[in-house]
């Protein structure tokens, strides 16, 4: 009732207040930082590895196509590292990263007894909410530019840039193959959005942070398991995993859309859904830490 | 609670903190209604946009199949669905010749080679890029997880580009030739012209309908086989109506079930495409594949001499071929000699045992063999080595085995 009348009265600045201090906050915790080093470290550890292994001179192919996609490129083209990485990264780093940072989230905040102070504030709790969702979206998008970020300056150390080949044997110069990069992370970094909302609800089920994050990532596994099941191809097309490699059609010439725009809306409806089921709860729940 | 959960105006206002328990479960009313609403959406909008089948006006088959003949459509673009269900996992040089019989030749190494690559259309579900500028210009894209594998045609110069293993292979051919014939069968037109080949007294051709294929009207060609005992039930041929351009060609088997090959355009564009399209340069570092012996290999994909039936590709590429029978119930007969011109034919001894288990043990006035059974095409390997292989039924294959004795 008041509450949510004060709410309503505060400007938009005051909303834009609270998810900067929330930004900051979850940005300044040890743990966040820790989490983007690691994710950091992959692309180095890709780009070494593959500079020790072809370092006697320009590898011809090989590889015979194993490894994560992109791989074999890698040495022509440094810029192909980031694809690399992101690739590497997708299926399981960046996911658990974001399920920690979302699952931590509300319940965190409730384990820690911090929870209630930040409802005094006149706020709401749906403002709350879309403000907690919005830093773990934040967060998706950051730890994505990390991984591409430190993929780009690895790959230039150590390998050659230039134009390059698309997946469909076009070249395109540099700069667009660039801006494409910066695509696959927007796109790397929407894919994570399911887990996102995922997280954010599990997160107002208990008031115990690590009970959220580890049901979180455990559910990620889950779904990254299911999926290689074969039997159950009737249910992949709705698992928020499924179309995650999509971004790799963006290196199509012309951009192969389809599965692109399906993982966009799958994402969209993982949003509607469990953003709006951890709006029921939340707003709903007794808040007693 | 639970009988109030519906309740609309519990969900009205968010400022409505009433801690009621009846309310709190009506909240749960709108993440139930957001999936509800996707997952009708996700049910009806096929079945929207689906809008029926377009209005044209009548043709005769005859009249049609022209239309396909005259089609002089030299510059197109599209995306490609292509489906094979041929009902058994390996039959290894069976299904491979479907890639233009160039099973010897697969065995070069590099994963860029187009033999190598294309046999893997044989099964399952693919999506291919397919761009034509001309007879001189073409291009095949096989889409793969985060890769692609890409058969460019431009001028003189063949390339086929394996993106995952960064292969590359090169071939040239004359610029005269018959370009057309040394790609793979890849466009609904292909399949359609090697079906059209098969019309005779034995089959049967209809206009059935109309239908909407990749945004464009087409009308419905039927070609059926008179006579029993093939394993063709009906092929299906979709042919746009403007330019006679077949967009979906769909063969079922007469034993029911899903189709065993479904070609069709998802998307299409008569445009020219561009030309950047067609150009290929070896990426740095690329390990490129040097193949001087495709004009070769070119010949030798051609349709033998009077082979006109489309089953009859499957027995492409294997020597002292004969065939018996006439129309859709043509049997290709070939004596194997212990050289092995099928895995199987070959394999003899040790592994007859094994072999022998998969198929069905038959005997006959020709003595004593195997048939493999696809759901498409048949073969039977006699114990004296001999291989009969057709598009028949198990039966009919005996039947012709015998006569052919």
């Amino acid at each position: 009732m008041s509450q949510a009348e004060a709410a309503r009265r505060t400007s938009p600045l005051w909303t834009l207040g609270l998810f900067r201090s929330e930004l900051l906050t979850t940005f300044r915790r040890w743990r966040t930082l820790a989490l983007l080093g690691v994710l950091a470290a992959v692309p180095v550890l890709v780009g070494v590895a593959v500079e020790i292994e072809t370092g006697d001179g320009p590898a011809a192919g090989g590889g015979g196509g194993a490894g994560p996609a992109f791989i074999s490129q890698i040495t022509n083209n440094g810029l192909f590292l980031v694809f690399t990485a992101l690739a590497a990264t997708l299926p399981f780093f960046l996911p658990m990263a974001v399920g920690v940072v979302a699952g931590d989230a509300l319940a965190g905040e409730a384990n820690a007894g911090t929870l209630r102070y930040l409802l005094v504030a006149p706020a709401g709790r749906t403002r709350l909410l879309l403000t907690k969702f919005a830093t773990v979206i934040a967060f998706c998008l950051a730890a994505t530019l990390v991984v591409a970020v430190s993929a780009l300056a690895v790959g230039a150390l150590l390998f050659p840039l230039g134009d390059l080949t698309t997946i469909s044997g076009t070249r395109i110069s540099f700069a667009e193959g660039l801006a494409r990069a910066l695509l696959i992370a927007l796109v790397v970094a929407a894919s994570l959005i399911g887990v996102a909302a995922l997280g954010l609800f599990v997160s107002t089920l208990t008031d115990s942070g690590i009970a959220a994050m580890a049901t979180t990532v455990g559910l990620l596994i889950t779904v990254q398991i299911l999926g290689q099941i074969p039997q159950l191809d009737a249910l992949h097309p709705y698992f928020f995993s499924h179309y995650w490699l999509s971004f790799a059609d963006l290196m199509r010439e012309p951009v192969y859309w389809e599965d692109l725009t399906r993982n966009l809306g799958l994402q969209a409806l993982y949003a509607a859904v469990f953003g709006s089921a951890a709006w029921a709860r939340f707003t709903g729940k007794d808040i007693t830490a | 609670m639970a009988p109030y959960a519906s309740d609309d105006r519990a969900t009205a206002g968010e400022g409505d903190e009433s801690r009621s328990a009846r309310r709190r479960a009506a909240r749960y009313v709108v993440p139930v209604t957001v999936m509800g609403v996707a997952a009708a959406t996700i049910g009806l909008v096929p079945a929207i946009a689906d809008s029926g089948d377009p209005d044209l006006p009548e043709i005769t088959a005859a009249q049609l199949i022209e239309k396909i003949a005259k089609s002089d459509v030299e510059q197109l673009s599209g995306t490609v669905k292509i489906t094979t269900d041929l009902g058994l996992p390996d039959l290894g040089g069976l299904e491979s010749s479907l890639a233009s019989g160039a099973v010897e030749r697969g065995e070069g190494g590099s994963s860029a080679d187009p033999s190598a690559k294309l046999t893997e259309l044989a099964s399952g579900t693919h999506t291919l890029r397919v761009a034509v500028d001309g007879p001189d210009r073409q291009k095949v894209s096989l889409l793969e997880d985060a890769a692609e594998y890409s058969l460019i045609h431009d001028g003189k110069d063949v390339w086929g580009y394996d993106s995952r293993s960064n292969e590359v292979y090169h071939g040239t051919v004359d610029e005269s030739g018959k370009e057309r014939e040394q790609q793979p069968p890849a466009t609904p037109k292909d399949f359609a012209e090697e079906a059209l080949k098969s019309v005779d007294d034995t089959t049967s051709v209809t206009v059935d309908g109309t239908a909407q294929v990749a945004g464009r009207d087409a009308y419905r060609l039927v070609v059926k086989p008179k006579q029993s005992g093939s394993t063709v039930g009906a092929i299906s041929i979709a042919v746009d109506h403007e330019t006679g351009t077949p967009l979906k060609f769909t063969l079922t088997p007469s034993s029911g079930g899903a189709a065993v090959v479904d070609v069709g355009f998802t998307e299409v564009s008569f445009d020219r495409p561009a030309a950047s399209t067609f150009e290929f340069t070896p990426p740095k570092g690329a390990e490129v594949t040097e193949d001087g012996e495709l004009d070769e290999g070119g010949e030798h994909s051609e349709k033998p001499e009077g082979a006109p039936k489309s089953e009859e590709d499957l027995a492409k590429g294997l020597d002292g071929l004969k065939m018996l029978g006439e129309g859709w119930n043509t049997v290709a007969a070939f004596d194997t000699g212990g050289e092995g011109g099928l895995p199987a034919g070959g394999a003899g001894g040790d592994l007859g045992g094994f072999l022998g288990s998969l198929g069905d043990q038959v005997k006959g006035d020709f003595g004593t063999g195997t048939v493999f059974s696809t759901r498409l095409v048949n073969a039977l390997i006699t114990e004296d080595g001999k291989v009969y292989v057709g598009t028949v039924t198990k039966d009919a294959l005996v039947k012709a085995a015998d006569e052919g004795k």
